[in-house]
């Protein structure tokens, strides 16, 4: 029995040794890379492999100055990022599998939490559902001006 | 300036002005004077200590059944405007009648904004903050939804997003699982406009019955206001200090 079991996990091993030697070729030949929907971004606020690692540190950051001090530099803010990445096909950054963030967050399996709050497209796409401000009508009985 | 052409009647408010001038106007010609326009900050700088953003209610001009601020603030917000017991209501229209004289008063009632805010004393995460100058906020990155705020607050100003949010407005991101109220339309103050959208409305309907400022700036038209005419806080026993005062209650 024991025999048996020793047998097993010999070849469980040799199995696991054998995928993960091949793992790295197949990274490497471009297998399942993500394909990313960039957007206009021609050209990003830092250097792309630097942004590739750090983009998470850069935005934590910024989230902070801007949240709890006030500073609105468009530099590294969200807003910024969306307004250059937001796909021509989706409008957004992150709608589709394709779409800028999501294209590497699916891949890498890393699911963002940012979209729950944040909004996915730029600003001059922005429609507010609610009711105009003030209506023509609104003005003309309470006599008021027109802003 | 020539002290000969002054009425005798005015020449305290000139001397006032006079003194003010050197602080913050120039002299342009006699008696003209050009007072600095408070300036934007500048998008790097954070906000200022030296700043309280207030508001002033004059609920003798708020018209009963009028209710352009809270519409002005769900648009701005993007806010869906239903008022039920689980949706989002920054600011709300209050009929208050008092018991003994019979007197009926209509109000807007919001974020008090509060010099000492027990929303952020209770909140474990410090999630629930005041900013620099003033504004109260609730930062979503590390609130984790327990609402101890909504029960702290003696203005019921506060509301929890129950539901999944889409189509949010890209200055004023929302979601569900977080405690949210009145930010004073801070992303409107950051840009250096200085209003807020239910004040905008209010004034856009003839009302002006609402009043946004600096408290810290005496030249401000509402510290000359809070400093003419009687303004009362809401519970002004729980001494917190707030930054929004009403007129006429």
């Amino acid at each position: 029995m024991a025999r048996v079991l020793h047998n097993l996990i010999a070849w469980g091993l040799l199995v696991l040794l054998a995928s993960l030697l091949m793992a790295p070729a197949a990274v490497m030949a471009g297998v399942n890379k993500p394909v990313l929907e960039r957007g206009k971004g021609e050209r990003c606020v830092e250097d792309t492999e630097f942004m590739r690692r750090n983009h998470m540190a850069l935005l934590k950051h910024h989230r902070d100055d801007t949240m709890r001090r006030g500073i609105r530099t468009t530099k590294h803010s969200l807003k910024g990022c969306v307004d250059c990445h937001a796909s021509s096909k989706t409008g957004s950054v992150a709608a589709s599998k394709e779409d800028f963030c999501m294209a590497c967050h699916v891949y890498t399996g890393v699911k963002l939490d940012c979209w729950d709050c944040h909004a996915t497209k730029p600003m001059k796409q922005y429609r507010p559902a609610a009711t105009p401000r003030v209506t023509p009508l609104m003005v003309q009985q309470q006599g008021g001006q027109q802003p | 300036m020539n002290e000969q052409n002054l009425k005798p009647d005015s020449s305290d408010r000139r001397a006032f002005l006079k003194a003010g001038a050197v602080a913050t106007g120039t002299a342009l010609a006699p008696g003209v004077l050009l007072f600095g326009v408070a300036q934007a900050r500048a998008p790097g700088e954070p906000a200022s200590d030296k700043v309280r953003w207030g508001m002033i209610i004059d609920t003798t001009k708020c018209a009963s059944g009028c209710s352009d601020c809270v519409t002005a603030c769900n648009t701005e917000n993007g806010l869906s405007g239903a008022t039920g017991p689980q949706d989002s209501q920054w600011i709300r229209k209050l009929n208050i009648r008092h018991l003994k004289s019979g007197v009926e008063t209509s109000l807007p009632m919001l974020c008090q904004h509060c010099e000492h805010p027990p929303c952020v004393d209770v909140c474990p995460t410090g999630a629930s903050m005041k900013r620099a100058d003033g504004i109260v906020l609730v930062d979503r990155h590390t609130c984790i939804g327990c609402r101890y705020c909504m029960m702290a607050c003696p203005y019921k100003a506060r509301s929890f997003v129950h539901e999944p949010l889409t189509d949010q407005n890209p200055e004023v991101p929302r979601g569900k699982g977080c405690v949210e109220s009145c930010t004073f339309c801070v992303q409107k103050v950051d840009r250096g406009e200085n209003t807020t959208a239910c004040v905008e409305a209010c004034n856009a309907a003839g009302h002006k019955a609402m009043l946004f400022g600096d408290l810290n700036d005496p030249q401000s038209e509402i510290a000359q206001t809070m400093k003419t005419y009687a303004t009362t806080e809401v519970r002004a026993d729980l001494r917190l200090n707030t930054g929004v005062r009403y007129q006429g209650i």
